[in-house]
């Protein structure tokens, strides 16, 4: 058979602007490559580009001198040579990272992610798949499907890779045998079913003698075709896919070179737009209409998933980076707790409660796991129990974010369901996760746009929404404090709301206890609650223990910044125990209570409070003064 | 079926969306513009990323005073049509020491542009810096990220970069770290001259062959481009109709005999050639094996 896919130099030499006219309309695959070290990935990767002329004759000369020299064919050719770039890598022999890289037909660019096979860098080639169209699975003619063959399809079909070629490799070692062929085939489909993957094309290959490479071979009569590159020219991406679902534009930039032109611009994430086309900003909910697709190049009539855009709306509707453009009718959900599936990427552990940053399309919020439900042992595909994730280890957590994401299924749309995870100390990309869904409430839930905003309300009543946060160890004065307080806004006719502690225990939270989860879902309740009321206008005063920094801050971040005003009263536990109003020092020295702050339960006083209250000098009407000062002063 | 988008469509799109997202996290950020091929499709890439507005970071040209002058001409009238701000550095050391890639061999590049380049940015104090660096172009740039992170003093940790999966970049960086983002990175030289012919960018006449003074030396082929080149005894200048595959300082960059005049000619000597793209530049051989790896954990681009 001839090959007719690299006979271009004749079309190159004799009419150019042809060529290039025709060139000018390929399409672009990405794939990756699998295998372990031994399977001949690096030859096969070679092979493309020496197959498809992109190597040159300088480099040529310096991959036949180093084959000689350092190469593992005896003398021949080493493709791998051409490809093993690091220095390091080439003195130990294997491929330890990522690599990229290029080659051209007549049909198609391609984009190779040269992922190593060996065990401990799953990370890599998630990494490498991340961006990948298709896979080709490599197993060697010699050895069958290994345990390394289940994992690399397991983490292909994880990563949503949808096209799975098996490229039995080494054919020529074993006689260009049909039953060794077979036999791989009919063994690799029983796993790929039991994995869910339900299509896979399977090819006899030589990498290193180039059989069924680029043209069907003369040494395999009995296997019909196709050819790997003519698979890979053929195969149909799921380009059209993404166009076909609902629009989404993740927002990266505001544009906004003068005061009569607002722009978004961000790269589709799904869909088709149009100028006129009715859409929804999330997570605020408002909607409006398209006016304009703005390119350097005129307007655009409509634009598709992939590209990179700058749209106008029709309304002054606030739109900021991190949020989404969705088409009005079907537009993605917002929610703050999910269920996911985490792969991680550290030498440090995954530590469970620690927030780290997560960053989702333009989103990057603060989020924190729960231990996971259970890990995956990617070899046997058990679901193990695990109280953490190490590097390289697969598992399903709870997680949840301390505000609202627009998310969709990592399953329905990449870009809105896949993730990473960044430690906030080090900066390092710890994790990459895939949403499956959200937990609980947030699900099906829109944010209902309102006309009346909380300026309006607030301007309503001549005043500034404010939370005055009262924290300090029981007995140090806070209601006390707060009482008066709140009785000083009454007498200016300031609209005003104290939330105290006890009493909120006697309603809304009475099915909460002194555990760590409850007093944490404690205060994250009157939090909420705090919020709707400075939403409303008001100014809330709360007196609540709230021992712990990290549930403060919690807090802080639910509120615009300046609202939150944070309230030290600051006395000394001996002092608060000598007072002890409530006696309930007594009874937890006695044992008789748990978990008491102060005595068996840390307090961990604010760093740089607002507000500080030093009881041992200050009368509480003395503090209640100071308190009003700073808030209306 | 078929892909509404073609190959350079996609890239066009991922290099935007790459440069868009450093406005994100960045402070002070700006492009290294060195005024060849790869430096003007990145200039074009951020014209259309950012467009109408200006692209928000100035130019930077590390200079050597060594470039052909027809380099220089191009970056001043590219600078003004795309209303930058254009910055030139030059290391102030290797003036005074006056440091020529005749006299001082690799010393020049460590220099001017290794040491100029670090120098610039610590005197700017940019965290940003876009590159034109293309994976395509040497073995081990082949792995090197979309977002490349470099220690406070410049230098590269090949086990400290971070994955890079999807399209999601993680910027997040402590004081005095600094990224290389290089937006073009999945491009290839044939991409650049297809996207040079589609977009009708403009690009230094160098690239087309001319009938240029030209003298062969150490099998390169130089050219005279002022009086600054000292002739070896017995070498006169020789008209040669020559262009340059790839632009550096002029008494380093070897030509190529060419009648390539126009795009779709040089497109189609590229494709038929059978030397590849870097082996016109002399800085690669520095050191043998390995050199551009051994050069980039120094903080060469």
């Amino acid at each position: 058979m001839t090959d007719p896919i690299y006979v271009t130099d004749a079309l190159i030499a004799e009419d150019i602007d042809a060529y290039l006219a025709q060139h000018q309309q390929k399409s672009l695959l990405r794939f990756i490559t699998c295998g372990s070290v031994d399977d001949g990935k690096s030859t096969l990767i070679g092979r493309l580009l020496y197959d498809s002329k992109m190597i040159f004759e300088d480099q040529l000369t310096a991959l036949e001198a180093d084959s000689k020299r350092v190469g593992t064919q005896g003398g021949e050719i080493d493709f791998a040579l051409l490809v093993d770039g690091l220095a390091a890598e080439r003195e130990q022999g294997i491929t330890i990272d990522v690599a990229y890289r290029f080659f051209t037909t007549e049909k198609r660019k391609f984009i190779v992610a040269d992922t190593p096979g060996h065990e401990q860098y799953t990370r890599n080639m998630v990494t490498g798949a991340s961006t990948a169209d298709l896979a080709v699975i490599l197993i060697d003619a010699r050895k069958g499907v290994l345990t390394q063959t289940r994992r690399h399809s397991f983490l292909a079909h994880l990563i949503g890779i949808k096209h799975i070629v098996l490229a039995v490799n080494k054919m020529d070692l074993v006689g260009y045998d049909k039953a060794v062929f077979e036999r791989i085939v009919l063994s690799y489909r029983a796993f790929a079913t039991e994995i869910g993957i339900t299509h896979f094309t399977p090819i006899p290959i030589s990498g290193f003698k180039g059989d069924n490479i680029t043209a069907l071979s003369d040494n395999t009569p009995w296997f019909k075709g196709p050819a790997l590159i003519e698979h890979l020219e053929n195969v149909e991406v799921a380009v059209s896919d993404d166009e076909a679902k609902p629009f989404r534009l993740p927002v990266q930039w505001v544009n906004r070179p003068n005061l009569d032109f607002r722009g978004f611009s961000g790269q589709i994430a799904s869909g088709i737009v149009k100028p006129g086309d009715a859409v929804r900003i999330l997570p605020s909910g408002k909607t409006t209409t398209v006016s304009r697709i703005v390119t350097q190049d005129g307007d655009l009539d409509e634009a598709v998933a992939g590209q990179s855009i700058t749209l106008t709306l029709a309304d002054e509707v606030d739109c900021s980076r991190g949020d989404v453009i969705a088409i009005a009718d079907t537009p993605p959900e917002a929610a703050d707790q999910f269920e996911a599936t985490l792969v991680w990427m550290a030498d440090e552990a995954m530590i469970a409660g620690r927030a780290y940053w997560l960053k989702l399309a333009t989103q990057s919020v603060s989020a924190t796991i729960q231990p996971p439900k259970y890990e995956i042992n990617v070899n046997t595909l058990d679901h193990l129990a695990a109280k953490t994730l190490e590097l390289n280890g697969i598992g399903v957590v709870e997680l949840s974010t301390d505000k609202p994401i627009v998310f969709e299924a990592y399953g329905d749309n990449r870009t809105l369901g896949g993730f990473i995870l960044i430690d906030k100390l080090t900066n390092a990309t710890v994790a990459a996760g895939m949403l499956h869904f959200s937990l609980r409430r947030a699900q099906n839930v829109h944010w209902q746009a309102t006309d009346i905003s909380r300026d309006m309300r607030a301007n309503l009543k001549n005043q500034r929404p404010a939370l005055l946060w009262f924290t300090g160890l029981s007995g140090s004065g806070k209601s006390t404090i707060a009482n008066l307080v709140e009785k000083r806004l009454h007498r200016m006719n300031l609209h005003s709301f104290l939330l105290d502690g006890d009493n909120v225990r006697h309603g809304l939270n009475r099915d909460l206890g002194f555990t760590e989860a409850d007093r944490i879902e404690n205060i994250r309740r009157v939090g909420e609650v705090a919020k709707l009321m400075t939403d409303a206008g008001l100014i809330v005063i709360t007196a609540f223990i709230s021992p712990f920094r990290v549930e403060r801050d919690m807090v802080r971040a639910m509120l615009p910044e300046s609202e939150f005003i944070e309230v030290f009263i600051d006395t000394p536990l001996a002092e608060a125990e000598k007072r002890d109003v409530k006696g309930l020092y007594k009874k937890a020295r006695a044992g008789q209570l748990k978990n008491f702050t102060g005595i068996d339960s840390p307090y961990e006083a604010p760093e740089s409070p607002e507000i500080r209250i030093d009881t041992t000098v200050m009368t509480p009407d003395q503090a209640a003064d100071l308190i009003i000062d700073r808030l209306l002063g | 079926m078929i892909d509404t988008l073609t190959h350079l469509d996609r890239l066009e799109a991922e290099s935007i969306h790459i440069m868009r997202e450093v406005m994100a996290d960045a402070a002070n950020p700006v492009m290294l513009y060195s005024v060849g091929k790869d430096s003007a499709v990145m200039l074009h890439l951020a014209r259309k990323a950012f467009y109408p507005s200006p692209p928000p970071f100035p130019l930077l040209h590390v200079d050597t005073t060594w470039k052909f002058q027809a380099m220089y001409e191009l970056r001043d009238r590219m600078a003004a049509e795309s209303g930058m701000e254009l910055l030139v550095y030059q290391n102030p050391e290797a003036k005074e020491r006056g440091i020529n890639p005749f006299d001082h061999g690799p010393l020049h590049t460590d220099m001017w542009k290794t040491e100029g380049l670090k120098q610039a940015l610590d005197k700017y104090g940019f965290d940003v810096a876009f590159g034109g660096a293309r994976r395509d172009e040497e073995k081990s740039r082949a792995k090197e990220r979309i977002f490349s992170f470099r220690t406070a003093s410049h230098g590269w940790d090949p086990k400290r970069q971070r994955p890079e999966l999807w399209n999601l970049y993680n910027a997040r960086k402590a004081k005095g770290e600094s990224i290389r983002v290089f937006p073009i990175s999945n491009w290839t030289e044939l991409d650049i001259w297809q996207y040079i012919a589609r977009e009708n960018i403009p690009i230094v006449p160098l690239y087309f062959a001319a009938p240029r003074p030209t003298v062969e030396r150490d099998g390169l082929l130089l050219m005279v481009d002022d009086d600054r080149f000292p002739l070896l005894p017995g070498e006169t200048p020789v008209e040669r109709s020559i262009r340059f595959r790839t632009l550096g300082c002029y008494p380093l960059t070897g030509a190529v005999e060419s009648e390539a005049t126009t795009l779709s000619e040089v497109i189609q000597e590229m494709l038929l050639t059978t030397t590849s793209e870097r082996q016109g530049r002399a800085i690669d051989k520095d050191a043998g094996d390995g050199s551009m790896e051994k050069k980039k954990q120094e903080g060469y681009f």
